[in-house]
């Protein structure tokens, strides 16, 4: 990791947060006390960052200070101390690709050397301002190694090959799929299921019961006539933050089986990966 | 046992401590040496060196004991204290371990670094360090900082104690230095390496334990040990802090402040720190004449004659002043030998000032004393700026602000005193509504409330109406009760209350400062006064006494050179009325004399002897007859509550007369108070950056 100071010239004179982000900056304020509103300083620094074509510039960052009332010098010690806070311009696709031992074990190394021929050094920009990337720490998806993420998403299960598709596609402005680039649902084994598929396993009659209490078909049970009720105040913060991420774009399940009940599955798990 | 006690045995010593004692203390307390690097008594707790382990028996590891406190300490199985040991195999190689690490990155230029032969990390690499190293990578390397004219960097040497980043944050109130990055990348560094806005930024320089922060001015000038060290007492303001001068030869090398809880804690005001350079600059170091316009070098004796040739003028057409640096000594022989002459015209204060006369020595002292403020609840500053008339002391405040909820107002110009305080308008008519106002309802609520007020209050034309109006008010909210005087005035010169104290003021029908430089005088005598407008003086013959060429000798007809306060040991009294005593560290410059033996040798031309031959006649003289409470029969003293019974009686006959007039700072520039610091080259350079800062102006 090398030196990170604030890239001056490119970062301009000004900085504004976009109208439409003041509604998540109300959000996380206040989330803390009057007197402590600079607990928020990092998830300011990271709208900040999104409203900055994804890289923290001094003014943004200035402009953080000035809202939180904090000290510069204590704005930039957070910017610069979190590796995740960008200093430096990025491309408009910022490829963050995971080096770390389970990814480097299962070909890390190849996509870095497709990143240097495809695009350069890291933090470099291509031209046309569309590409860049650096080499991070474990980013929690090891057993879809090696992957990548860009800007939000992840991609997985990556070959030298598929990754240079990938990214030829964001370089010319195509759409690519996120999510395993191989035959597989998630993190489900490759070429679908291979295992536990014998439907005897599920409805009881492996075990000899003839039946299993509570299968759908089975008595329903009756309705819990609990004492107390569940508590029905509303929730401390009112305002929940709503990911802008449509829905509609699961489309990296390659079509199989119980396709709605993944998806389900899957926009529940997705409310988070904002952070 | 008592509840807020704690027992634990330290090497084998039973000691019983204060329960929220750290175990650092603690050791200290059983008498063992702890080392540390990022410790310091005056800041909050960092616990990042790690140098300070311990073993603490049955603790799975080594304790970084100023970390723990021994209220949380677990006693043994059996119920006994804890067993801690500072020495021994265990504790010796846990501390040659984090001394290693230390070393890895820390270069191994002891022979070019400035803090070699003080240096904490020197000291105790002597102690738990390895002869060689096992590190064969290459050390880390960083860019060295701007931080100003005052601070050197060589970031290399850095070992990321933070003392200096907690010292600006709580101590100094500016928050601008800070680490950046992390692990190895990590970094000190003000914002953007913007210089230092802090009056007590020198203070960061003793504060690191290495080589990192070193003074820039002293440079490669010298080495510790080839210094002569000579305590003394600092008179850039009026705390007069405790330093300790290091000279080599007859030039001062550095001041550093030497430890006075009751005055400046252990920090310095860049003023008084970086002052040296100025007293070997523009020095007075022979009489001068003024002949057919220039000046010219004259004998003593020739001096003297044209001295006495000056005064025969009448002694009414004589008037003399005192300027901001004179000591007690000089005070008393001059004066002692104008009285004689029969001039009253003699004055130590500014132009203007309205304050020191009646004889009560409570009304222009600081009774409430300068650590009394951590005793208060509520502050209220009359025309005053603490920040730039007692930087050291409004470091004092913001810890009184910070950590015992002291609440401070403040009338006079809008400024930043780096903690959150009232601020109840400029001028006199804030004084006069302050009882309507929620300060106001502060003041009458607090229990130990204290006023203070600024020169810049009591120059002006209603001075003592202000001073009555504040002492009334001060006697109505309770901040005069037994055991308590709460009312005080700060002053901006290290000789003022000195020179009142010996009764340098208007004597019977005498002129005041004003009168006298307005050109009615024949004969003007500056003691060092340069901080006087000297511009309607007129034809007056001008004899200036001081160290240094500056206003006033420029003026001048007869110059006579005298000592400065580093070159003699003299008395000062400080704005408590604590006095002390300055210490000669260097031989005053030429043919320079101290200020009283000037004028005990012209007392001699003149025909008036004065009756002592000695400096310590002099003092003893001052003293006043053995056995009698006097204000210089005691050292190191301030009365503080002593004065309470003075304090209770109302001015008489000068309570109305407030005007609407706005106070006026004393200084407009911290960097350029005094004949002194207008010679260095240092503080002009402070000065300049210091004017082109933008420097906005909080008003909370």
């Amino acid at each position: 990791m090398a030196l990170r100071r604030f890239d001056m010239e490119a970062g301009g004179d000004t900085f504004a947060f976009k109208p439409e982000t003041e509604e998540k900056i109300a959000f996380w304020r206040g989330k803390y006390p009057a007197d402590k509103q600079r607990s928020a300083v990092i998830p300011m620094l990271w709208l900040a960052q999104k409203d900055n074509q994804g890289w923290l510039s001094e003014p943004a960052m200035r402009e953080v200070a000035d809202r939180l009332e904090m000290p510069y010098i204590r704005v930039y010690e957070v910017a610069t101390f979190y590796t995740m806070f960008r200093l430096q311009p990025v491309g408009k696709y910022h490829i963050q690709l995971c080096g770390t031992t389970p990814c480097q074990l299962r070909g890390a190394e190849k996509l870095k050397d497709v990143c240097q021929t495809e695009i350069g050094k890291q933090m470099f920009v291509t031209d046309d301002g569309r590409l860049s990337w650096e080499e991070v720490e474990c980013l929690g998806a090891c057993v879809n190694a090696p992957m990548v993420q860009v800007n939000d998403d992840y991609f997985e299960d990556l070959t030298p090959d598929s990754f240079s598709t990938i990214l030829n596609k964001l370089k010319n402005g195509v759409e690519a799929h996120p999510g395993p680039q191989v035959d597989r649902i998630n993190s489900a084994p490759e070429g679908g299921t291979a295992i536990l598929t014998d439907p005897e396993l599920f409805d009881g009659t492996r075990n000899k019961l003839g039946g299993l209490p509570n299968l759908p078909s089975a008595e329903p049970e009756p309705e819990p006539t609990a004492a107390g009720k569940p508590d029905e105040s509303a929730p401390t913060n009112t305002q929940r933050e709503v990911p802008q991420k449509e829905n509609t774009g699961k489309t990296t399940l390659i079509s199989k089986t119980e396709s709605a009940e993944k998806d389900s599955g899957q926009s529940a798990s997705s409310t988070d990966d904002e952070d | 046992m008592s509840d807020d006690l704690f027992k634990l045995n330290v090497d084998g010593q039973d000691i019983e401590v204060p329960r929220h004692y750290t175990l650092m203390q603690a050791c200290e307390e059983a008498g063992a040496e702890i080392p540390r690097f990022c410790y310091h008594e005056r800041l909050s707790v960092a616990g990042n060196c790690r140098m300070c382990l311990v073993e603490w028996e049955g603790a799975p590891k080594p304790i970084a004991s100023c970390a723990q406190t021994v209220g949380d300490m677990r006693p043994n199985r059996d119920g006994s204290a804890p067993n801690v040991r500072t020495k021994g195999a265990y504790v010796e190689k846990a501390r040659n371990g984090v001394m290693e690490f230390l070393l890895i990155n820390h270069p191994l230029d002891c022979p070019i670094c400035d803090q070699g032969g003080e240096c904490d990390l020197q000291d105790q690499a002597m102690a738990y360090g390895r002869a060689g190293s096992r590190f064969d990578e290459n050390k880390r390397a960083v860019e060295d900082k701007y931080m100003g004219p005052l601070v050197k960097t060589i970031m290399n040497r850095c070992i990321q104690c933070t003392r200096c980043v907690r010292f600006a944050a709580e101590v100094a109130g500016v928050e601008e230095l800070g680490m950046i990055s992390r692990g190895e990348n990590a970094e000190i560094t003000t914002y953007l390496e913007k210089s230092l806005t802090s009056e007590l930024s020198g203070n960061v320089i003793d504060l690191c334990p290495v080589g990192a922060l070193t003074s820039k001015p002293y440079a490669f000038n010298a080495r510790p040990w080839e210094l002569r060290k000579t305590s003394s007492i600092d008179v850039m303001d009026a705390m007069g802090a405790a330093i300790r001068v290091d000279a080599k030869g007859d030039g001062v090398m550095r001041i550093l402040p030497e430890v006075s809880e009751g005055i400046n804690e252990e920090w310095l005001s860049d003023k008084s720190r970086f002052i040296w350079d100025g007293l070997a600059r523009q020095r007075l170091d022979k009489p001068y004449i003024r002949e057919n316009g220039k000046l010219r070098p004259a004998t003593w004796g020739e001096a003297f004659a044209s001295v006495k040739d000056a005064l025969s003028a009448p002694a009414e057409k004589i008037g003399v002043v005192a300027g901001d640096l004179i000591e007690v000594e000089q005070a008393k022989a001059a004066l002692d030998l104008f009285r004689s002459l029969g001039v009253q015209n003699t004055d130590c204060r500014p132009a203007g000032a309205q304050y020191g006369t009646d004889g009560v020595r409570e009304r222009y002292i600081l009774n409430g004393t300068l650590a009394g403020v951590e005793d208060a609840d509520a502050l209220l500053l009359i025309g005053t700026n603490p920040r730039m008339e007692a930087a050291v002391w409004n470091a004092r405040i913001r810890k009184a602000w910070l950590w015992a909820d002291l609440k401070v107002g403040r009338i006079g110009e809008a400024a930043d005193l780096t903690y959150d305080h009232a601020w109840l308008g400029e001028g006199a008519s804030a004084l006069a509504d302050i009882r309507n106002s929620d300060f106001g309802k502060i003041l009458s609520d607090a229990k130990r409330p204290m006023i203070v007020v600024g020169e810049g209050a009591l120059c002006g034309e209603d001075g003592a109406a202000v001073l009555a109006n504040a002492l009334d008010l001060a006697n109505e909210i309770g901040a005069v009760t037994d055991g308590w005087a709460g009312f005080g005035v700060l002053h901006s010169a290290a000789g003022r209350v000195g020179a009142l104290d010996v009764g340098f003021v208007p004597g019977e029908q005498g002129a005041a400062t004003a009168d006298i430089l307005s050109g009615q005088m024949e004969t003007v005598v500056l003691l060092g006064a340069d901080e006087v407008d000297l511009s309607g003086i007129g034809a007056a013959k001008v004899i200036y006494v001081g160290s240094h060429g500056d206003a006033g000798a420029s003026r001048a007809d007869i110059i006579l050179p005298s000592a400065a306060y580093t070159e003699m040991s003299a008395t000062y009294v400080n704005t408590e009325g604590r006095v002390q005593m300055a210490s000669r560290a260097v031989q005053p410059k030429g043919e320079a004399r101290e200020g009283w033996a000037i004028f005990r040798a012209l007392s001699d031309v003149m025909g008036k002897k004065l009756p002592y031959d000695t400096a310590d006649a002099l003092r003893a003289d001052l003293r006043g007859p053995e056995g009698e409470a006097t204000v210089f029969s005691g050292l190191g003293f301030a009365p503080g509550a002593m004065g309470v019974e003075a304090l209770k009686a109302p001015m008489t006959g000068a309570s109305t007369g407030l005007t609407t007039a706005t106070f006026r700072p004393v200084f407009d520039d911290f960097y350029m108070t005094n004949p002194i610091a207008r010679a260095s080259k240092t503080m002009a350079e402070c000065s300049a950056l210091a004017s082109a800062l933008d420097t906005p102006v909080a008003a909370e």
